[in-house]
């Protein structure tokens, strides 16, 4: 019977879930965040989001997150009033009916690059900037994706013809990829003197997304540990309670 | 008319107030406090337990989670992140309901394979086994209802794939499929009703798993020796000592879930499911959920649509009638050289399908999954009847208390009976 647990376990690992091996093996990045006590760097997710804000925000919505939740990355509240208060966002209607515009506030939405779907398709050349809310966990390979797909943008190989309005990307699906490479060293600058080069940038943009897919990721790891040494504890009462108990069947 | 039955009494007064009106007291002190248990079983005994756990999980987070919910299609897929963001534990809920999901069907699979094993279907609890099967078939409904519900891209294309499915019964097969959908396609008046069968089908579940409880309790459990109970002496009683048992294999099973829960809590989850719905951009591979996968095997292996649907009903609806297919009178694959290990290879043959039905249907694949499909029907239709006929089964232990001593050969010494525990 001991057949059963095994297939189980062989079930159960993770490898007959990943991709057909024609794919390369998408090469993994030592995270921050990753293992079971992995926090996030706050500096790192502050960093991360001015990269979002400079240079995905301009394509990219966020339509999830509130400006209230980068409370969470470190902002203090006075901070993110002042984050919020440079976007723009429609309100209404008023008492005449009429609707208006008023700067954002924490308890509002990321506000949106476009008006709608169409005209981020019309933008884009007929390519729709995907969401990012949760992109990490929406791709496979999540944050290891994310971060090489930012790295990805070489000349094409030989023989290979990209698309017109299309660049080649190592690690995108099929290779082509409607994003110009948006990262380079030193696109935009960091308040701390961290060294903007291109591994710096694609990381803690990387991990700002991978905060605003799993805002919850620090507080489940650490209620997890509570609640398996719960059952551990637990268990191994019963276990020794159980044996006494049994002790005397015969 | 009152005295003609004797009124079991209690020392506390309530107790007995309720006792006199509703015998319920004495129910479960004889349903779940004496019931003898064989006391050869193995933790395989365990998994019927964990698996009422688990329903009651999946049932009372599925409550919380309806709370915050909003079955539209425009909301559905936003008001899911809501939770996970802004409700408080919200992310606990919906973790627990995703992955209790599929740890409910690795564990009713266990409990199944565990009964084919041990032969737990044949005289007397075939009606035990049916409604078991019942019972894995509104699972797989309600699995499948669930699914749907972030209406995410394989939410909204799966339930594209399935309910197509229906449109393979002659003549009214469109209409069956319309009348299903509310509308031609997958929509927002799909959604809604699908929302309605999810949140109703588990209290199903619990009613037809409250019958097979109570008929499994009417000839008692089976035990790995898979021999009748003979005397007092082959059971314990289920209060404390599977109890205790159970309790343990709980917290096991605890320590698992809750490493995914907690760790890993998307590993069984599919990536496109946090895309929302999209109805003109269509996934590159439509799965379902991996715990459906070998039955979704089994439905593209046949080239013909109509073909596909009838094997794959067929290969759920032959588990219900395999107590008679099978022509042994033995219970327990213990006792059974030959079929012991064509019922391994049936395990082995299950997951491969399983494998290969999260995979896309060409090449290498498919023909695995061909062949698996012949083996699955081939073991019921021709293996299981075949081997009962001509198989020469080994010699039965003379009572479970014998089995539980150490198989009656020699005196046990202390060591060889703990590892027996």
């Amino acid at each position: 019977m001991k057949v059963f647990l095994f297939l189980l376990a062989f079930f159960l690992s993770s490898n007959l879930w990943s991709s057909e091996s024609t794919y390369k093996e998408m090469p993994k990045h030592d995270w921050s965040f990753s293992g079971v006590t992995g926090t996030f760097d706050r500096a790192a997710l502050q960093r991360g989001y001015k990269v979002y804000r400079e240079v995905c925000s301009g394509c990219h919505s966020m339509r999830l997150l509130y400006y209230r939740d980068l409370i969470d990355i470190g902002f203090s509240e006075a901070q993110v009033k002042v984050i919020s208060s440079e976007y723009t966002v429609l309100d209404g209607p008023n008492d005449d009916g009429e609707m208006f515009e008023r700067p954002a506030r924490p308890a509002d939405k990321f506000v949106n690059p476009y008006l709608n779907d169409n005209e981020a398709r019309a933008n884009n050349n007929g390519a729709y900037p995907p969401d990012l809310s949760v992109i990490t966990k929406a791709r496979k390979y999540g944050v290891d994706y994310i971060y090489n797909l930012l790295l990805g943008y070489h000349e094409p190989p030989e023989g290979v013809v990209v698309g017109e309005g299309m660049y080649y990307n190592e690690w995108m699906p099929g290779n082509q990829i409607a994003m110009p490479s948006p990262l380079s060293d030193g696109v935009i600058d960091y308040d701390d003197g961290t060294d903007t080069n291109i591994q710096q940038l694609s990381e803690d943009v990387t991990t700002f997304l991978k905060w605003a897919a799993e805002p919850e990721m620090e507080v489940r790891k650490n209620l997890g540990i509570k609640v398996i040494l719960f059952f551990i504890l637990l268990g191994f009462v019963v276990y020794l309670a159980k044996n006494k108990l049994w002790r005397e069947v015969h | 008319m009152t005295g003609s039955k004797e009124t079991k009494q209690y020392k506390n007064p309530v107790l007995n107030w309720i006792e006199f009106r509703l015998p319920i007291i004495s129910y479960f002190e004889k349903e779940y406090g004496e019931y003898p248990m064989p006391k050869n079983c193995n933790y395989f005994w365990s998994f019927g337990a964990l698996a009422m756990i688990t329903l009651v999980t999946m049932i009372v987070s599925g409550i919380f989670l309806a709370m915050n919910y909003t079955p539209h299609t425009d909301m559905a897929f936003d008001s899911v992140e809501r939770i996970m963001r802004d409700v408080n534990f919200g992310w606990l809920l919906r973790y627990i309901h995703l992955n209790g999901a599929a740890f409910f069907f690795i564990i009713v699979y266990i409990h199944i394979l565990r009964g084919m094993y041990y032969g737990s279907y044949k005289y007397p609890r075939e009606l035990n086994w049916i409604l078991g099967c019942v019972i894995y078939v509104l699972m797989t409904a309600t699995a499948f209802l669930g699914y749907t519900l972030p209406w995410g891209q394989m939410s909204y294309w799966g339930a594209t794939v399935i309910t197509n499915l229906f449109s393979v019964v002659p003549i009214v097969g469109e209409g069956l499929k319309t009348w299903l959908l509310g509308d031609y396609t997958v929509s927002n008046a799909t959604l809604n009703r699908f929302f309605a069968l999810h949140y109703v089908l588990p209290f199903v579940i619990f009613g037809v798993v409250g019958l097979h409880v109570a008929a499994v309790h009417v000839h008692g459990s089976n035990n790995p020796a898979g021999i009748d109970i003979k005397s007092k002496n082959d059971t314990v009683s289920f209060f404390p000592y599977m109890l205790l048992k159970d309790t343990l294999a709980v917290c096991v099973f605890g320590v698992i879930i809750s490493a995914v829960i907690f760790f890993g809590p998307n590993i069984m989850a599919e990536v496109d499911n946090y895309i929302p719905a999209d109805p003109l951009v269509t996934p590159a591979h439509i799965v379902p959920n991996w715990y459906l996968a070998p039955f979704y095997a089994i439905l593209r292996a046949i080239p013909s649509k109509m073909g596909g649907v009838l094997a794959m009903g067929a290969a759920i609806f032959i588990l219900f009638v395999l107590p008679w297919l099978d022509t042994s009178k033995i219970r327990s694959c213990n006792f059974r050289p030959m079929y012991k290990w064509f019922m391994m290879a049936f395990f082995i043959n299950f997951f491969i399908l399983g494998y290969v039905g999260l995979k896309p249907a060409e090449g290498l694949y498919l023909l695995i999954a061909r062949l698996g499909l012949v083996y699955y029907f081939g073991f019921f239709l021709i293996i299981t009847p075949f081997i009962g006929w001509i198989e020469k089964p080994k010699k039965l232990p003379a009572s479970i208390s014998d089995v539980y001593l150490g198989g009656g050969k020699e005196m046990p010494s202390p060591v060889a009976q703990k590892e027996i525990h």
